[in-house]
């Protein structure tokens, strides 16, 4: 039986990170039938985090960031073309060029794109973007370039907050609104998001928390904005950083667990159908998934995280080609990292999953410093700022659900840290930004829900 | 040649820096940034960076062209 498995015809959806992770995997392992990968886009697969880093800076081609292939997964491309459906008892994907591939086994990873501005006709005034794709980040770093007299951000999440990093690092003018108290609170919680406002103001950002944009002005141009206080922003570039949507829509017919929560899968990658039965021929990876982790209580997990993305690619392409008992679970734990305004942040585990926080090395005055998130007496996250060496030791705590708060494991740990604060996780549904880690099913004390486009 | 890190793994020890300074910077303290567009003339440093990495997190090869269609 395994031998077949490593025959016959697999098509890949979604050219980018997951895609050709699992698609080189899937030769490394010894698949030797056709592989067809098929993606929207016009670019082989290229890394999406310099895009608002090193790109935006000026410091790199937004299409320099190719990614290089572990090894040739020979498969043949079909880029530029979209995939439209999916008939699952015929076992083929329709294309939009009207032609259709049939498959023995699918992987579905086809991603998120950026979540647009409400308002189609605001959304299309020139000098608004998004930013998700190279094509983004060339027109935006262009724009940057010519000098704005200042650039406004809706949105203090990651991406947001990056972008209005780059926009300080190169002299311009930032304004960045923010529906919910602080920046990034809805992945990090109240404390962390404190010293990220503080990051911010010192860089010189006006930050605006708080507020909502009411609407994008601009005849053709975009001229400003209103805000939800009556307070007007004057700016030529608008960047809307509201988080991600996924793409999920064509499957609308398809009869799997897509919804905009993502494809909902099993721990071996495998695609639920809507009735909730497993199916055996179609995997999901990355961005597009929402999987159970034993860690999380089995809730269904939403990463929007580079390094799921590789690890899962891993998995889904093991278990495409491998029998029943020699499947492999996704337990991987996620992690993340984000650099802006000088400081390296670095998140291990799911810090949305916890009801109390501890500071275990360094402070929030030094800048320097270790976080530790609970949930009822266990460790289940850590995020450091400028640390990162520490984060391998949190690691190992979460994975073995060691107590909360942590034993003392580092030589600067200041006597002050050890009063457990609570970890203010908001719901996200009062966020300007999506939160980048969503637990999709609930915990019993509070309501988690995916961020709702905001006006 | 590309050259992608895992910043997940990446632990800023900066051998990396040492050995390919045009293709690899610490911005602050220990955030890397790197060219992800590897110039022929530092091929062989950043090589030599991809095998002294400490945690193993640097990548370098060739993007995907070939069978594009
Ligand atoms: C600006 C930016 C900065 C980031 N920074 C970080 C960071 O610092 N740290 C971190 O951990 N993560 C970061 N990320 C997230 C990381 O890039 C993603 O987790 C990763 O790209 C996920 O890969 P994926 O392959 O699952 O999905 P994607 O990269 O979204 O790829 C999906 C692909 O499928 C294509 N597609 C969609 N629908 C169809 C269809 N119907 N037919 C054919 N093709 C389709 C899409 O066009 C896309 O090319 C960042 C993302 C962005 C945009
Ligand atoms: S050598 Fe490796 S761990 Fe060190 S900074 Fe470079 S990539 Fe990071």
């Amino acid at each position: 039986m395994s031998g077949d498995l490593k025959e016959g015809r697999i098509v890949v959806v979604g050219a980018s990170l997951a895609g050709l992770r699992a698609a080189e995997a899937l030769r490394e392992k010894g698949f030797t039938g056709s592989l067809t990968v098929v993606g929207d886009e016009p670019h082989p697969p290229y890394d999406r985090p310099p895009l608002s880093k090193h790109v935006l800076l000026g410091n790199a081609s937004a299409y320099s960031t190719g990614l290089p292939m572990r090894r040739d997964p020979e498969a043949e491309w079909r880029l530029g073309v979209r995939a439209t459906g999916l008939d699952p008892v015929g076992k083929r994907v329709l294309l939009g060029d009207g032609s259709s591939l049939p498959f023995d086994r699918l992987l579905i990873a086809t991603g998120t794109r950026a979540r647009p501005w409400p308002v189609p006709e605001e959304a299309a005034l020139d000098g608004v973007f998004t930013l998700r794709t190279s094509d983004d980040a060339a027109r935006l770093a262009e724009r940057l370039s010519a000098g704005p007299r200042r650039v406004l951000v809706i949105g203090a999440g990651f991406t947001g907050s990056e972008i209005a990093s780059v926009c300080r690092e190169r002299g311009l003018e930032v304004t960045v609104t923010e529906r919910g108290p602080a920046p990034l609170v809805g992945a990090l919680g109240g404390t962390l998001s404190k010293l990220a406002a503080a990051m911010q103001r010192a860089h010189g950002v006006d930050l605006r928390c708080g507020v909502t944009v009411t609407s994008l002005r601009g005849n053709g141009r975009f001229t400003g904005a209103d805000l939800s206080d009556g307070t007007r922003v004057d700016a030529d570039v608008c960047v809307v950083a509201m988080g991600a949507v996924r793409n999920v829509e064509w499957l609308a017919d398809s009869g799997l667990a897509a919804d905009p929560r993502g494809i909902a899968c099993d721990a071996g990658c495998r695609a639920f159908d809507m009735y909730g039965i497993v199916t055996d021929d179609v995997f999901v990876a990355g961005d597009v998934s929402r999987f159970p982790h034993p860690l999380y209580e089995y809730q269904l997990l939403s990463l929007e995280h580079w390094r799921n993305a590789v690890d899962q690619a891993e998995v889904a392409a093991h278990n495409m080609i491998s029998p029943g008992p020699l499947r492999r679970p996704h337990l991987s734990v996620p992690t993340f990292w984000s650099s802006q305004f000088g400081y390296n942040i670095k998140s291990v585990g799911v810090p949305t999953f916890s009801d109390e926080v501890v500071i275990a090395q360094g402070s929030l005055e030094a800048r320097r410093l270790v976080m530790v998130y609970g949930y009822r007496g266990r460790v289940t996250a850590a995020v450091t700022v400028n640390m990162a060496k520490s984060l391998d030791y949190y690691e190992r705590l979460i994975e073995s659900a060691a107590p909360f708060p942590p034993p003392p494991g580092a030589a600067d740990r200041r006597a002050a840290a050890e009063v457990p604060l609570p970890s203010d996780v908001p719901d996200p549904s009062r966020l300007s930004h999506g939160p980048t880690v969503a637990l999709t099913g609930y915990l019993p004390d509070r309501r988690l829900v995916l961020a709702k486009p905001t006006g | 040649m590309r050259v992608v890190v895992d910043l997940t793994r990446c632990q800023g020890y900066a051998q990396c820096v040492f050995l390919a300074p045009d293709v690899f910077q610490l911005h602050g303290e220990e955030a890397l940034l790197y060219d992800p567009a590897v110039p022929e003339d530092q091929y062989e440093r950043v090589r030599q960076a991809a095998a002294a990495c400490p945690v193993q997190a640097i990548l370098v090869g060739e993007e995907v062209s070939a069978g594009v269609r």
